[in-house]
């Protein structure tokens, strides 16, 4: 009972017709419960319509795997795992952030609420910084679609003049100047609502950066690492075993044409292999004919292809990311409003559900993506 | 459907999930995301396709079950939901099945960028369209000149 004399309370005082109904509840609906249940409907045929819609990617993905597994495990080696694993924790944790404001809203806690969505938004956040680390860096390399695909193994970090991480950044610090902006004006004019809405808000734009830093970190340690060298030419360099300072040769071998160049290297190899004699070990033959040739999978036409799969499909997920930012600042205003009650949380609970769709997607994606070796 | 003066019916529909239930499916995600990051490392061969999408779905139905709500949702709204990935697999399999008989002869297996012979072959075959032109204007010429 008292729930309706709760919902009685918010009732339209100036209301034209001889039914009382909450101010939540729209006229064609009965109860608060058919409206929720219809708008859960219509979100489930929505997420049906979102899922049917990367299973298109996810189908290219399977085709091109299919077809040339070797070009997946080249250019899985070029995507940094750690940046990956940090973004699928920071994901999961806003998806438990998100249970949590839709369990705040059906309980009525809204300070709860609020600061729940912020944690939510300010993920989502730092998602979109380590994602721009992971892209500079790549764009940087010449790793790009395979129209754009400029990648050269030889010269894996060519001198570029644009600052591709200042432009996908640009953007956030209007974000970040023009939410600081409003919350000094607001402070100033003393609007507490406003002042309310402001303050998590500002610190969302700033979890941008705070992803940025993250994704820097664990970069620079990841190249500290494999020193001069770099992870990408590590890779390069595995099967040319490690001969000391015969990089000139490797660099040649490295055609497939340039027999000589292979087999001498081969013939280094198993002779180093047998504690540096200078005798090439009985028994091995060494031709002169290419045994097999190692392809190079770094190529517009097959690392390209991967790398336009890969951008599309982590592409069009930050653009469900950027599509939930917007969503959850709406909640995150009517929330300050004080709109939701257990009577009327369904938008809480829509975008939520949608929100862990989009972390659903990104479970699948990681392993798919990151982790081929 | 409730009647209009009926009082409960159709106000407390809330169900809230408890705290540490929500807590440890966040745990079990975290253990899981861990898990398939370490099997990485080791060398299962071709199975680890399997493993990795195996991991990737108890993930997902730990997210579905209980961050959205579909162990307690209505039984309608589960059907909706999971026949989509039903109409994924039929999609998935048909078009696999698909490209694997046809798609194979378009991918070649190795990179054919313009080689020298192809070049030469342009050349020549550019050198005989010129010929050939040189040919038939001369032939017009001289029956322009017979005429």
């Amino acid at each position: 009972m008292s729930t309706i004399e709760a919902a009685a309370e918010n009732a339209h005082d100036a209301h034209g017709h001889d039914h009382d109904h909450p101010s939540f509840l729209a006229h064609h609906f009965d109860t608060p419960e058919q409206q929720f249940d219809s708008g859960k409907l219509g979100i489930w045929l929505f997420l049906v319509t979102e899922i049917l819609f990367f299973s298109g990617m996810f189908c290219a993905y399977a085709i091109f795997r299919m077809l040339r597994p070797d070009v997946f495990e080249g250019c899985s080696q070029f995507l940094n795992t750690k940046l990956g694993a940090i973004n699928t924790g920071v994901l999961l944790f806003s998806s438990l952030t998100m249970a949590w404001a839709v369990r705040c809203s059906q309980t009525r806690q809204n300070k709860g609420l609020v600061a729940m969505l912020a944690s939510t938004l300010s993920c989502a956040m730092i998602f979109l910084g380590v994602k721009a680390i992971e892209y500079s860096h790549k764009w940087e390399m010449g790793l790009l679609p395979a129209g754009l695909f400029t990648f050269d193994q030889n010269n894996p970090h060519p001198e570029t003049d644009t600052h591709y991480l200042f432009y996908i950044c640009l953007p956030f610090m209007f974000l970040l100047a023009g939410v600081v902006l409003w919350l000094i004006i607001s402070l100033v004019r003393g609007n507490e609502f406003h002042v309310k809405c402001a303050k998590p808000l500002t610190v969302v734009a700033i979890c941008f950066f705070v992803g940025i830093g993250l994704g820097m970190i664990l970069e620079s340690g990841d190249s500290s690492h494999s020193e001069e060298e770099g992870l990408e030419e590590e890779v390069m360099m595995a099967e040319a075993v490690e001969l000391g300072n015969e990089s000139v040769l490797q660099k040649i071998s490295r055609d497939d044409t340039n027999s000589g160049a292979k087999s001498e290297l081969i013939a280094r190899a198993r002779q180093s292999d047998t504690a540096g004699t200078s005798i090439v070990q009985e028994g091995q033959i060494i031709s002169g004919a290419i045994v097999s040739v190692e392809e190079d999978v770094m190529t517009k036409r097959q690392a390209g292809v991967f790398f336009s799969i890969y951008y599309c499909m982590t592409g069009v997920h930050a653009i469900h990311i950027l599509f939930g930012i917007g969503f959850l600042v709406w909640l995150l205003v009517r929330a300050v409003r004080e709109d939701f009650n257990p009577q009327y949380f369904g938008p809480v609970d829509y975008v939520g559900l949608y929100w862990h769709l989009v972390d659903l997607i990104w479970i699948y994606l990681f392993p798919l993506l990151y982790l081929i070796r | 459907m409730s009647e209009h003066g009926q009082s409960k019916d159709g106000y407390d529909f809330a169900h809230p999930i408890s705290i540490p239930l929500m807590l440890s499916v966040f745990g079990a995600l975290l253990a899981l995301t861990i898990l398939t990051v370490a099997q990485a490392s080791f060398d299962i061969g071709s199975l680890d396709i399997v493993i990795v999408m195996v991991i990737a779905t108890i993930k997902a139905g730990l997210v579905m079950a209980f961050f959205m709500h579909l162990a307690y949702d209505k039984p309608f709204n589960v059907i909706v939901f999971l026949s989509s990935f039903a109409f994924v697999a039929l999609f998935l399999i048909f078009t696999m099945g698909d490209s694997k008989l046809t798609s194979v002869d378009f991918e070649p297996k190795v990179d054919d960028e313009a080689s020298e012979v192809s070049e030469v072959a342009v050349v020549d075959t550019l050198e005989q369209v010129a010929a050939t032109e040189s040919e038939q204007a001369t032939v017009e010429m001289e029956e322009t000149v017979t005429e």
